[in-house]
């Protein structure tokens, strides 16, 4: 397990490798649909300064606000990445991100940017919400909630040892296209 | 019954269904373990997602934050009417979001607006059966959009399958929506079968396969068939849990059938996630009683 501090560098990040587990600690941005789109159509204002050298979680949690007025997760496992795809180099570009977290795995555009900009995208457990929410230690602030509503809002949340795996790494890697291809030569056979 | 108390079943009966795994799918994926190699990513995956099952439902907390879209399957006798279940399971939806069972998940298509209590045009969905005995069961399932994005329809003939019109070609169809699929329907999968109907019928009963337990056997001995081989030749494909490789790729293949036009022949294929999030209640007089806890 390779422990990883938020904001982090592009030379720590270049270290490493599809299949390496992480587990992260610092301060990151939940992001999805509506949330994409806002990063690529505008200059991100609210978000700008958070995402630099930090992570975008894709997840849209169930989130409980408590007598004082304070959010906190509930449940806050991964959403599937693909969605995000015309989006995230663009995103990883303009915002200087350094990774995006999610499930499924993202296409070629992210994997290219990955390599150039020196960033990784790794996958949660997709389904273990329970488990994620109690690595989301705190819940910071949040960002166009009345306009994106709570699963697509921007979440801005501090974490510890919160788990993942890289399956897309710097070097031109992915776990995601190896299945893929693995499975490929199974699926011919069967369709025959 | 009285709406406030039809209202806290249908509540209890989310709650159940949200924050439990009912018991056919954990011993589903403990089976999977056994399969996949100690040690492995894939052993330690069904490890992690059966270790959150427990911790959610002692903390009464969802297992996914995709809640999903809420699908109520009804069968009701002549002491009940359609309006007022409407009408508890409608306030008991609210309800399960406010205390956090759900998350909001209905978005008006147009506005973009969150609805913010899982209410809107066709949230929940309902299906009703009328019956001649007097009480309910109702059947409630959660499918998340994760795994509602990878469900698939084929029409047979299929050339790129070199599918024809018969199971060999229903076979092929499965084969090729798992396939596409990868992880990202959160596998360990369930897959609903729907062969023939029309272009919804078809993905309806693909759905209702979904209920189903996963240590039955179908009725039909073809379809019985079918589903065994299609549960040990997709696990061949390697895709594993969460596709990140492993033997684990489905956990159970359900077939039905409808009758079809003579020039139509749908496949439906509904994937349902490993989350498999189901719960039964029956209701008879003032009684109440949960399939399992």
């Amino acid at each position: 397990m390779i422990g990883i501090k938020l904001p982090v560098s592009a030379d720590e990040i270049r270290k490493l490798k599809v299949g390496d587990e992480v587990s992260i600690t610092g301060v990151m941005v939940t992001a999805r649909d509506a949330a994409h789109k806002y990063l690529v159509e505008t200059n991100g204002e609210d978000v700008r300064d958070l995402l630099k050298g930090s992570m975008i979680y894709h997840c849209g949690p169930v989130v409980k606000k408590g007598d004082n007025g304070k959010y906190s997760f509930v449940a806050a496992g991964p959403t599937t990445s693909i969605r995000e795809e015309p989006y995230e180099a663009k995103v990883f570009e303009k915002y200087d991100v350094r990774a995006a977290i999610g499930k499924g795995g993202m296409g070629a555009d992210t994997l290219a940017a990955c390599g150039k900009f020196g960033s990784v995208y790794l996958s949660a457990i997709g389904g273990i919400a329970t488990t994620l929410a109690q690595s989301v230690v705190e819940v910071l602030d949040v960002k166009k909630l009345e306009e994106f509503g709570v699963p697509e809002a921007f979440w801005v949340i501090r974490v510890e040892d919160f788990p993942a795996i890289v399956t897309m790494d710097s070097h031109g890697n992915s776990l995601h296209d190896e299945i893929l291809e693995k499975s490929r030569g199974e699926y011919e056979k069967l369709v025959g | 019954m009285e709406h406030e108390k039809l209202t806290a079943h249908f509540l209890e009966l989310i709650r159940r269904a949200s924050t439990s795994l009912p018991p056919d799918v954990v011993e589903a994926l403990r089976r999977g373990i056994e399969n996949e190699e100690p040690g492995s990513t894939a052993a330690s995956t069904l490890g992690l997602l059966l270790e959150n099952s427990q911790k959610a439902k002692e903390a009464e907390t969802p297992i996914c934050q995709d809640t999903g879209a809420l699908y109520f399957f009804i069968e009701y006798g002549p002491d009940y009417r359609q309006s007022q279940l409407i009408e508890a399971i409608e306030a008991a939806t609210a309800e399960a979001t406010a205390r956090y069972y759900l998350r909001p998940n209905a978005v008006d298509s147009i506005t973009g607006k969150n609805s913010g209590n899982n209410l809107g045009a066709g949230a929940p969905n309902f299906q009703f059966t009328e019956r001649d005995e007097n009480g309910l069961r109702v059947k409630l399932l959660l499918k998340g959009g994760g795994s509602e994005n990878v469900c698939a329809q084929y029409k047979l003939p299929d050339g790129r399958l070199k599918a024809g019109r018969d199971l060999d070609g229903v076979r092929k169809c499965v084969v090729d929506a798992v396939f596409q699929a990868q992880g990202k329907g959160c596998s360990p999968g369930i897959m609903g079968v729907g062969i023939g109907g029309n272009r919804d019928s078809s993905y309806g009963v693909a759905k209702k396969q979904l209920l189903r337990d996963l240590g039955d056997v179908n009725v039909d001995p073809e379809l019985a068939d079918l589903e065994k081989r299609l549960m040990s030749e997709l696990n061949l494909l390697g895709i594993g849990p969460m596709g990140l490789g492993g033997k684990t790729t489905v956990i159970g293949v359900k077939a039905g059938q409808l009758h079809r036009l003579p020039a139509c022949f749908f496949v439906s294929i509904a994937y349902l996630c490993w989350a498999a999030r189901k719960a039964f209640m029956t209701l008879d007089g003032e009684e109440v009683a949960y399939d399992w806890d």
